[in-house]
């Protein structure tokens, strides 16, 4: 099977949540070492919920389709719901079987999202 | 002449995979049935430890593996088979050198040269040594067309408190081939006391490498990159040299004598083969030689250069605007290794999708991460040609590259 079924595709060609946000209360940046890749990511909370996340930066198919989905699923979540999700669960996401050099690309977002799920302070309760 | 099919069926790995169309053997060549062999005879035949045994085998194995250290001398023009190191590869050579010596002449009024156009293996170790002593690193810029920059000033660059000059014989992103024998010259006649440490990994399995021509001090290179196994790298060194540096590590094999109090230090170049070395993998690389050797350099380099210069054609002419094509512009300038980068789909993306095909390239930044800084790249896709390549291979190559910037 190819990795590249028309779903990562589109969601390469048009990616979802591509952009910059106005009034960003959190704002992370990770890369690839292995190729340079880097990925911003920023979000707007309300309380515990994600209301508003954007993505932005240059990647390959996997890790700028990854970040495209990821973003879709996260928006209205709460955190601590997020805060849960695990590698595994990228991997789903995508459907593919990737090689081990071809993870970190697709995890990258991931990565992003956990770094500013940590940069923000954890909500009582 | 070659004759690809007739040469393909020396590579046991085609028959394995027949629709396989490998471009990587920059990163590593595939290996002919007669060095397998050989691997296959040492283990099956006489596998004994080599320089202590008084009995058959022992001194069969021991008797193999040095033939290579003459066969390895007589391939490169050595002076003599003792100024011969088998190390693990091109890495462990250029470290040998930069410990066993660079930390003896270097100090905080000296400066080590090297390139921005150095695979890392032939970087860091001069960077940290320089580092470490307060030394001054000046590194050499390239040009457009990834040729060493200001080569006709080298009285710029290189000066009486230069004690290293480090240099890659050719690029392993560009595919250069540097005028080392000039630049050598030039440098011993700024400062006679400079010593020069060439990486030739990327130029040996090419053309053919004379180290008295060249003029250099000291020569690094690996086997794997030239038919022979893993595992194996190669130090060649002036034999004065040798016997003025310090060991590089300390164990079995090396030494004379043992007390307590002191240790006596056997000649080069054993007094540098610490620990039971890569025996069978040594003994092999000598059939890698003798491959090379049958095939004639001469007639690898006009074949990968025919194969360049077809790949260059057909990639600028059919790609145009599309592809952004790193290096000299003309095939005589390099070896058979073309980066490139498309535009609209990331290296990462390329390679995969070509390994869909069963085309294997590279992608990333081939362990030259100054060198992709300074072009202001990210990650570039690679391609790199040896004796078992065909036009046929570029076609599908070529058509391929086109699917992909389709796809994407």
């Amino acid at each position: 099977m190819s990795m590249y079924q028309d779903i990562i595709l589109d969601h390469y060609r048009n990616p979802r949540n591509f952009g910059k946000l106005e009034k960003a209360d959190h704002t992370v940046s990770v890369s690839n070492p292995l190729c340079g890749d880097k990925i911003s990511m920023e979000i707007i909370e309300e309380g515990d919920i994600i209301h508003n996340i954007a993505f932005s930066g240059e990647g390959c198919a996997i890790s700028k389709a990854a970040a495209s989905m990821l973003t879709e699923y996260v928006k209205g979540k709460s955190k601590d719901e997020l805060r849960k999700l695990d590698k595994s669960f990228i991997m789903e996401m995508l459907g593919l079987e990737l090689s081990p050099n071809r993870i970190k690309c697709a995890l990258l977002s991931w990565e992003a999202l956990i770094k500013i799920l940590s940069s923000t302070p954890l909500t009582a309760g | 002449m070659i004759n690809v099919n007739q040469i393909k069926k020396d590579f046991p790995i085609f028959q394995h995979d027949p629709s396989l169309v490998y471009l990587d053997s920059c990163a590593t060549s595939l290996k002919p049935k007669q060095v397998i062999d050989k691997i296959v005879e040492y283990y099956s035949q006489y596998c004994a430890n080599i320089m202590r045994g008084i009995y058959k085998i022992s001194e069969k194995a021991t008797e193999e593996y040095e033939d290579t250290r003459k066969v390895v001398a007589e391939f490169i023009n050595a002076y003599k088979p003792e100024e011969i190191i088998f190390t693990r590869n091109t890495t462990e050579s250029i470290n040998l050198v930069a410990y066993a010596l660079g930390r003896q002449i270097i100090d905080s009024d000296s400066e080590v040269i090297t390139s921005i156009m150095e695979h890392h293996s032939n970087f860091i170790p001069w960077q940290q040594l320089a580092f470490e002593n307060a030394a001054l690193l000046k590194v050499i810029d390239v040009d457009e067309e990834g040729c060493l920059k200001n080569m006709d000033r080298l009285e710029q660059i290189v000066t009486k408190k230069t004690k290293i000059l480090a240099l890659t014989y050719v690029s392993n992103v560009f595919g250069t081939i540097n005028p080392i024998k000039e630049i050598v010259r030039k440098a011993k006649k700024i400062n006679p006391q400079i010593i020069t440490v060439i990486d030739a990994a990327q130029a040996v399995p090419h053309f053919k490498v004379d180290v008295q021509n060249l003029g250099c001090d000291f020569l690094a290179f690996s086997s794997h990159k030239m038919f022979g196994p893993t595992g194996v790298g190669v130090l060649w060194g002036r034999y004065d040299l040798l016997e003025k540096m310090y060991p590089f590590q300390y164990g079995g094999e090396m030494i004379e004598e043992v007390t307590l109090e002191k240790s006596v230090f056997q000649k080069p170049p054993h007094k540098y083969e610490a620990g039971t070395p890569n025996i069978a993998d040594v003994i092999a690389f000598k059939e890698a030689i003798f491959y090379l050797k049958q095939i004639g350099a001469d007639n690898v380099r006009t074949h990968e250069k025919n194969l360049t210069y077809y790949a260059l054609k057909r990639l600028n002419e059919e790609l145009l605007g599309k592809i952004k094509i790193f290096g000299p512009r003309k095939a005589d300038d390099r070896v058979g290794v073309i980066s490139f980068s498309v535009s609209g789909v990331h290296p990462h993306d390329i390679a995969q999708f070509l390994d869909e095909k069963n085309i294997a390239i590279r992608a990333g930044y081939h362990c030259a991460m100054p060198l992709h800084f300074f072009l202001n790249e990210g990650a570039t896709a690679r391609v790199s040609f040896q004796v078992y390549n065909s036009e046929e291979d570029v076609d599908k190559l070529v058509e391929e590259l086109k699917e992909a910037i389709r796809t994407f």
